[in-house]
């Protein structure tokens, strides 16, 4: 690979009045025991849009994501420290509640990750344990979800069918439709669709921006064509850092950096 | 939801916080008890067993090597008559035997299933060595009893009890145990060295012998100490057809004891706190001990293993 | 001898072996089911053992086993639960850990006749439970609790990490995670370990010998007040198992039927394992197909 400066980078600012600012990171450092994997990444994230994260694999892009609404805490040995400012909270602190905050900031994995329920508990099961009881609300929750999801049409009959016997695809918007059950502010997707084939890769990315108009989401994609369709804004990750963050468009069509230029026109990666 | 609510929602410590600290505090207490279980064990077991050598006075060398067990008599220097070499040597005869007729057999048994028929292995033999394994051990005992004992002493003579009817009872009891063991350690071989093996022109057979073998020596013999391990500690199978006489075995049939059997017998007899009952602790003491050298032991090849 | 010769010698001597050990069990369970069968009796399955003379049953003995059986279970199983989810969940990876893990290990290569030795000391004699089905199922606890243990982390542990993240993902605590996610795709796995820890636990006889006794008092089957000294549910009365009497009447050899006597008892022994590995077999299929929806496929 080739070497790059790192100190080279653009990285567009949003805070500056024009743009509603859901999440922002602000020098965020992630730790594996001694290895740093993240080397102070500061991006802004805009309310209401997609914002797709890219990079080659090892660049990371994952770890970056899944900081933002705490999984790593789960990881023993990793340490995450700078800012990450949700609604005027720092929500990487002790004084938050991960739990709490988890609900508003979701998060679809690469891997879909069904429960062994069936499908109407795998949407019903958190809302439930959070204290949602009433029966008229549940059914509602899991038709609006899953039509939101694209999949009400194909499982509207078998809902009390185990979520395991879905399609691969199936069970990803499953997966979606259990995260905004929730009625999160934020969604967090991990590669969502790189073990979909591509039918299923496009129902999802319709899905996706029809989700846009309700939330913010922030998707890891290695896909970039993907990441060209759907998002509105792009950061670049190299190796552990965020080196080009900009309109999608800029990104994909005048790249300012040489890096982000070698990454998208297939150089490397 | 407002923001402020919102906010202050994060602020606070929800429900599911509290939960976990439930669960936490719940499960932890769990391992606690457990944990204080074996330390318990070896605290009773040790404070009552040393007895014997620091209340009664008794010298350590001479309860292992000495061959009269008599705790209620003194010998001729008025010193108590608590030799536990008899029992010793009964309980390493029967475990050696036992591990060394049961080593080929489970080895056999465990090539067959893993290189040979894998799926006669998977279908038939895996349920067999599970039903093994299940049967209690005074079925074991009952039946050596009834079957092994009479053959022993139509074949060899004598009354039939004996080291010789310990080892095929507990051959039978252990086999089933190094075998899935042994599965485990052939499985472990990567199937890229059989591959290989067997593109050079190596016979099934010779595969089997100069690759899966060697490669899997220390896991084998893992096997084989761990199932020497269970030999040890098993009492009553053992206990009814060794004879439990306490003389020191000069042959494979004449009656014998071990400490296990010693134990079952003897517990129920003595008055704790005298020294025949202390002494009896001092063997349950030995049998604490011998799980953890043979743990040790296992430890020791495990590495060495990982390291070739 | 070619080395082709040697390989068909050598699978032969292999198929040999394999063909032995599969009549080693079936010349056990076969000599067992052919001499005990016939002393079947019902009268012998509820009929009052005899001391000395020939014509005892084993009712108390079989019911002795079957409560001392469900009273442990009812320990172990939440006790092994919890550890188990302890060390596969919360458990740091750190030194007191491997400790941990190394002193379960330990308790499980105990030999069982230490155990109930142990049990004796502490439960029967400084615990004042005596001879008593409290100390009895105690004793069994510990013989029992480490591969319980063992087996719910290992069951656990193969639940994929997914499962858990997906959990976390929706704000729920780990433990709601564990309960309510994990455990449940860990089941099949934790009851077959369950109903063979129990199969152990019912054929187990030295742990018992001197904790829960080797007398059965006469039980009045018409009072169940377990604070009566002689109802069948009294925790403090000592009891004898089937696999005690077994071993009693064959060590001590005062009933002159012992040998068939033991020759029934060991049949109903054999047939409970049996039963009970049968059922560790299929509940624990079943409950994999219900799981994993694998049934609504067809």
């Amino acid at each position: 690979m080739e070497k790059y400066d790192r100190s080279d980078r653009y990285l567009k600012q949003l805070d500056d009045g024009q743009h509603e600012i859901a999440l922002a990171t602000k020098d965020l450092h992630v730790s594996y025991g001694e290895k740093e994997a993240i080397h102070g990444v500061s991006l802004d994230f805009e309310r209401f849009k997609i914002t797709a994260l890219i990079g080659a694999s090892g660049s990371g892009k994952s770890t970056y994501l899944r900081s933002l609404n705490r999984m790593n805490d789960n990881i023993s040995g990793t340490k995450v420290t700078g800012q990450i400012m949700y609604r005027g909270l720092d929500v990487n602190s002790n004084q938050i509640d991960v739990y709490e905050m988890r609900k508003h900031i979701g998060m679809v994995f690469q891997q879909p990750n069904p429960f062994a329920k069936s499908i109407y508990d795998n949407i019903t099961f958190a809302p439930k344990r959070h204290g949602e009881h009433h029966k008229k609300v549940l059914d509602e929750m899991v038709e609006t979800t899953l039509k939101q999801a694209g999949l009400w049409d194909q499982v509207k009959d078998d809902l009390k069918q185990s979520a395991l016997a879905l399609s691969g695809g199936q069970q990803q918007r499953l997966c979606i439709a259990r995260a905004i059950a929730m009625k999160p502010d934020i969604l967090l997707l991990d590669e969502p669709a790189s073990v979909l084939d591509p039918i299923s890769t496009a129902t999802l990315e319709d899905t996706l921006l029809q989700l846009k108009e309700n939330y913010t989401i922030i998707i890891v994609t290695h896909n970039m064509q993907q990441a060209a369709r759907v998002s509105d804004y792009t950061a670049f990750f190299h190796l552990g850092d965020a080196l080009e963050y900009d309109e999608t468009r800029k990104i994909f069509t005048r790249p300012k950096i040489k890096a982000t230029e070698d990454y998208v026109s297939g150089h490397f990666g | 939801m407002k923001n402020d609510d919102i906010r202050a929602s994060l602020m606070k410590r929800s429900r599911a916080a509290k939960n976990e600290r439930f669960g936490k505090t719940l499960t932890g207490l769990c391992i606690l008890i457990i944990i204080t279980v074996v330390v318990s064990i070896f605290f009773f077991v040790a404070s009552k067993g040393l007895a014997t050598f620091f209340t009664n006075k008794v010298n350590l060398w001479k309860f292992l090597t000495g061959t009269i067990w008599n705790p209620g008599a003194t010998d001729a220097q008025g010193n108590p008559q608590v030799g536990a070499l008899p029992m010793i040597v009964g309980s390493f005869a029967v475990t050696f035997l036992a591990a060394i007729v049961a080593t080929p057999f489970a080895i056999g048994a465990a090539v067959f299933m893993t290189e040979i028929s894998p799926k006669i292995g998977r279908k038939v033999l895996q349920p067999v060595i599970e039903l093994l394994v299940g049967i209690p051990s005074v079925v074991y005992g009952f039946i050596g009893l009834s079957v092994v004992v009479p053959f022993v002493r139509r074949t060899f003579g004598g009354s039939g009890f004996g080291i010789l009817s310990g080892t095929f009872v507990l051959f039978v009891m252990i086999l089933p145990t190094v075998t899935s063991m042994t599965i485990d350690a052939l499985n472990s071989v990567p199937r890229n060295y059989r591959e290989a093996s067997l593109a050079l022109g190596a016979t099934r057979w010779q595969t089997i012998y100069k690759v899966v073998l060697r490669a899997s020596t220390s896991g084998i013999i893992t096997a084989i100490v761990f199932g020497m391990s269970r030999a040890f500690g098993e009492a009553l199978a053992v206990q009814m057809v060794i004879g439990n006489a306490m003389l020191l075995p000069g042959n494979l049939i004449s009656p014998a004891s071990t400490l296990t059997s010693v134990l079952t017998m003897g517990m129920g007899n003595s008055v704790m706190g005298s020294l025949s009952n202390n002494a009896l602790w001092s063997l349950a003491l030995l049998l604490l001990i011998m799980p953890l050298i043979f743990n040790i032991i296992i430890r020791k090849i495990a590495k060495k293993g990982a390291i070739r | 001898m070619s080395p082709r010769k040697w390989d068909k010698v050598a699978t032969t001597v292999l198929y040999m072996i394999s063909v032995f050990i599969i009549a080693v069990l079936a010349f056990l369970l076969l000599y067992i089911l052919i001499s005990g069968l016939p002393h079947v009796t019902w009268h012998f399955i509820t009929g009052r053992s005899s001391s000395f003379a020939a014509g005892g049953g084993i009712g108390i003995q079989l019911f002795n086993s079957l409560y001392l059986l469900i009273l442990s279970m009812l320990i172990s199983i939440p006790l092994s639960l919890g550890a188990g989810i302890y060390l596969s969940e919360y458990a740091p990876k750190n030194w007191l850990t491997d400790l941990i893990r190394n002193m379960i290990e330990i308790l499980s290569s105990l030999p069982s006749v230490v155990v109930g030795l142990f049990g004796f000391l502490v439960f029967s004699i400084n615990m004042k439970l005596g001879f008593s089905i409290l100390s009895g199922a105690l004793a069994l606890t510990v013989f029992n609790l480490p591969l319980l243990t063992r087996k719910v982390e290992d069951s656990l542990q193969a639940v994929h990490y997914t499962q858990r993240e997906a959990g976390y993902a929706l704000g729920l605590s780990r433990w709601e995670t564990v309960i309510h996610v994990v455990v449940p795709s860990a089941l099949p796995g934790i009851l077959t370990g369950m109903i063979l820890g129990a199969g152990r636990v019912f054929g187990e006889a030295a742990a018992l010998i001197y904790t829960a006794g080797q007398s059965s008092p006469p039980l009045d089957f018409t009072n169940w007040n377990p604070t009566y000294i002689a109802s069948p549910l009294n925790p403090l009365r000592s009891a004898e198992t089937l696999a005690v009497h077994i071993w009693k009447i064959n060590s001590e050899g005062i009933i002159p039927d012992a040998s068939a006597v033991s020759a029934g008892a060991s049949a109903i022994l054999i047939l409970f394992v049996l039963l009970f590995n049968f059922a560790a077999r299929y509940f624990g299929n079943k409950l994999y197909r219900h799981l994993t929806g694998a049934r609504e496929r067809g």
